[in-house]
């Protein structure tokens, strides 16, 4: 479903992604990982259509399409969802009316009627229990004096409220105790289906103790300089960063321009 | 382009060709303080951007243009209100019908509305309540300064009486609609007293709104007596047109344990300029001063606050939000005043403005004057453009830019409505807000007059 070919780009003229070579099919779990400042968030908000970072080189195309050339909304209603790192607090706009203001466009995109008052408060709830929403937090303000944990829990709530094709999660563990990790990480799984993708981006393994994912990526200053399966993160996690940053030049898999 | 003494000398005629009528109808008190009133804006003048207090308000224009008519109603703006009433529907407040600012009925001047809050006209009131309207009429626009109170106390014919005796408490708002109406353009000054005796509770919506195009300057002042531990909630909603001017300067004076707030909803109008003064006279009074301000094209709104801690323990609070779009300008000046011995006052002041366009202005001015040592006072002014952030959270889940910026400006908004102390006017007031930034607002869809 999502094809990333040699994509570079920078901010303010300084080059933070230095050609990225990604494939995520249908059905599939990504983890992408690195140390601060290797281009992780950059890349997801890239994806998602947030214009601070030129795109200088390279194509995204998802589901055959020239994702680059949407508008962030577009690919929402394509079926792209964003877990935030920092979710934005919003006041003055309640969960119920951002909700269903999201739900309909998605619905009048696939060419659906409004849901019904009733009918969207009946999804809500089934929602709710299904991620384990603190019901709550739906009455209030889109993440207004959420606690930190309060507002990734709520980011799982709205991917499970949009049930997007391919979602993904920029740091949704950080800053969560363990308890709220696993409720995240439960939401998670529970929304997996046979056609839909996820790419979770993260800094730390313990969140892939729960979501176990197909595929492992290193990315590190602008490059996936490794990929391979889950085991690659529990060896990240036993030898740390530094191995894959004294180990790039040895390392049979390390990106090359022109490779992929 | 007449002179300055030229505009005076005008208002100066006006007075002596309406003064006779104006006195046959009104009671002694009022007439007895004309003279004077005359004198005083004479000297005084229309006020101009040198004076400190309308620097930003222009509102000299309004008073040159030669208006058809200064607006005293007659029989058959009476009929015309009576034919308003008989298309009242779902009533959930105790509804008043107004033409032009003044309360209009032939035969019941002066009503008595379920709950026992007592309603009608100045002049009516003032052979009724007599001494209610002798101990109040014009003791809380003392020592102003502002030529325009000076021009309605010389001028305003009659106005809107409201007595709540003590201990009075009403469950539901009384909803007043202003129907500014004319087929002529008028210029009409209206001046109303608000008496909520003791223990007293009752609520007050005023919707003033345009029925006809005609350009309307309206010039009304209120003065509102809020006694011991009594609870006054004036809650204003503005939907006039580009046309239109509005000038209202509204004292309220609080005794000991009395809660109050004032609200100014400004949805649409040409011009618009609320003064408003909270004197806060009895100890642990609290106020809470609100307004918001939608303006677009070439729309002004001038909300202008004056909050004096007289004695010690009370809390005021000013929450002004507003958004500009298109040229239109909006002015913000917010004193807070603390007498030397208003120890232990709480004072807050926010004011916060969304510009849509970089044609828009927005002036915000701070004023704090305090003379006590043992004083809490906060004040802060922000102006500003809607959060890009917030806009790519909100286009991030489907929805599109047009949408996105109507929920912030909405969120933005509701932040004063939330504030309005009366629950159940929130959801109302909400959907004005969202018709008005949906440029949808014709007429308030909670008006119980349907006038299409």
């Amino acid at each position: 479903m999502l094809v990333i070919r040699n994509l570079r780009a920078s901010i303010e003229g300084r080059e933070i992604l230095k050609g990225i070579n990604l494939e995520v099919k249908e059905g599939e779990i990504h983890a992408i990982m690195g140390p601060n400042g290797s281009g992780k968030s950059t890349l997801a908000s890239i994806l998602a259509g947030r214009d601070f970072a030129d795109v200088t080189e390279g194509t995204v195309k998802y589901y055959g399409k020239d994702l680059l050339s949407m508008a962030p909304e577009e690919r929402s209603r394509e079926g792209i969802f964003l877990g935030f790192q920092y979710p934005i607090e919003i006041p003055g706009v309640s969960m119920v009316n951002f909700l269903k203001t999201a739900v309909n466009e998605h619905r009048k995109h696939k060419g659906l009627e409004p849901l019904s008052a009733s009918d969207f408060l009946k999804m809500m709830r089934e929602k709710k229990e299904l991620v384990e929403i603190d019901s709550k937090l739906a009455n209030r303000s889109v993440n207004e004096g959420f606690s930190g944990g309060e507002k990734k829990k709520n980011e799982i709530f709205q991917m499970a409220m949009l049930e997007p094709k391919l979602a993904i999660l920029d740091e949704t563990d950080s800053g969560l105790d363990i308890d709220a990790l696993k409720i995240v990480a439960n939401g998670v799984n529970r929304l997996r289906k046979p056609d839909n993708a996820t790419i979770v981006i993260t800094h730390y393994q313990r969140l892939l103790d729960y979501i176990i994912p197909d595929h492992v990526h290193v990315l590190y200053d602008g490059r996936i300089v490794r990929s391979a399966g889950k085991e690659l993160a529990l060896e990240l996690e036993k030898k740390g960063y530094e191995w894959i940053k004294t180990g790039e030049e040895n390392s049979v898999q390390t990106w090359k321009p022109g490779m992929s | 382009m007449e002179t300055r003494n030229e505009l005076t000398d005008k208002f100066s005629r006006l007075f002596s060709q309406t003064i006779p009528g104006i006195r046959a109808s009104s009671f002694e008190l009022f007439n007895s303080a004309r003279e004077k009133a005359m004198e005083k804006f004479l000297e005084l003048g229309i006020p101009t951007r040198k004076n400190e207090a309308y620097k930003y308000t222009n509102v000299e224009p309004l008073f040159r243009h030669d208006y058809d008519s200064f607006f005293i109603p007659g029989p058959d703006d009476f009929a015309k209100a009576e034919r308003f009433k008989c298309d009242v529907a779902d009533l959930d407040s105790h509804g008043v019908i107004l033409i032009n600012g003044f309360y209009p009925t032939i035969a019941d001047k002066i009503k008595k509305l379920p709950g026992g809050v007592w309603i009608g006209s100045l002049n009516e009131a003032a052979k009724k309540f007599r001494d209610v309207v002798e101990k109040h009429f014009g003791k809380y626009i003392s020592g102003e300064n502002d030529s325009l109170i000076h021009l309605n106390t010389a001028l305003a014919s009659d106005g809107v009486f409201i007595y709540v005796p003590p201990g009075v408490r009403l469950n539901k708002p009384i909803q007043i609609i202003n129907l500014v109406e004319s087929e002529k353009d008028i210029f009409n000054q209206h001046r109303n007293l608000i008496v909520a005796e003791e223990d007293s509770d009752v609520s007050l919506i005023v919707c003033d709104h345009t029925l006809s195009p005609n350009r309307f300057l309206t010039n009304g002042v209120t003065e509102a007596f809020v006694g011991k531990n009594a609870v006054f909630n004036l809650i204003r909603v503005q939907n006039e047109h580009n046309n239109s001017s509005k000038i209202t300067s509204t004292f309220i004076y609080q005794e000991s344990g009395s809660r109050v707030s004032s609200n100014n909803i400004t949805l649409h109008g040409g011009l618009v300029r609320n003064t408003t003064k909270h004197m806060l006279a009895g100890e642990r009074a609290e106020c809470l001063s609100l307004g918001l301000y939608l303006a677009d094209k070439f729309q002004h709104v001038d909300n202008y606050v004056n909050v004096e801690h007289l004695v010690p323990d009370c809390n005021s609070n000013q929450l002004f939000k507003g958004v500009l779009d298109d040229m239109s300008t909006a002015a913000f000046n917010g004193r807070i005043f603390v007498a030397k011995d208003a120890q232990r006052t709480s004072a807050y002041q926010r004011n916060s403005t969304i510009l849509l366009t970089p044609d828009t202005k927005m002036n915000s001015k701070p004023q704090l004057e305090i003379l006590a040592d043992d004083v809490k006072c906060t004040h802060g002014a922000t102006v500003g453009q809607l959060d890009e952030n917030a806009m790519f959270y909100l286009q991030s889940r489907g929805i599109s830019k047009a949408e996105a910026r109507l929920l912030l400006m909405f969120g933005f908004a509701h932040d004063v409505i939330r504030n309005i102390p009366v629950e159940p006017l929130r959801q109302r007031m909400d959907d004005l807000v969202m018709q008005r930034l949906r440029g949808e607002l014709s007429r308030c869809a909670s008006c119980m007059v349907k006038c299409g």
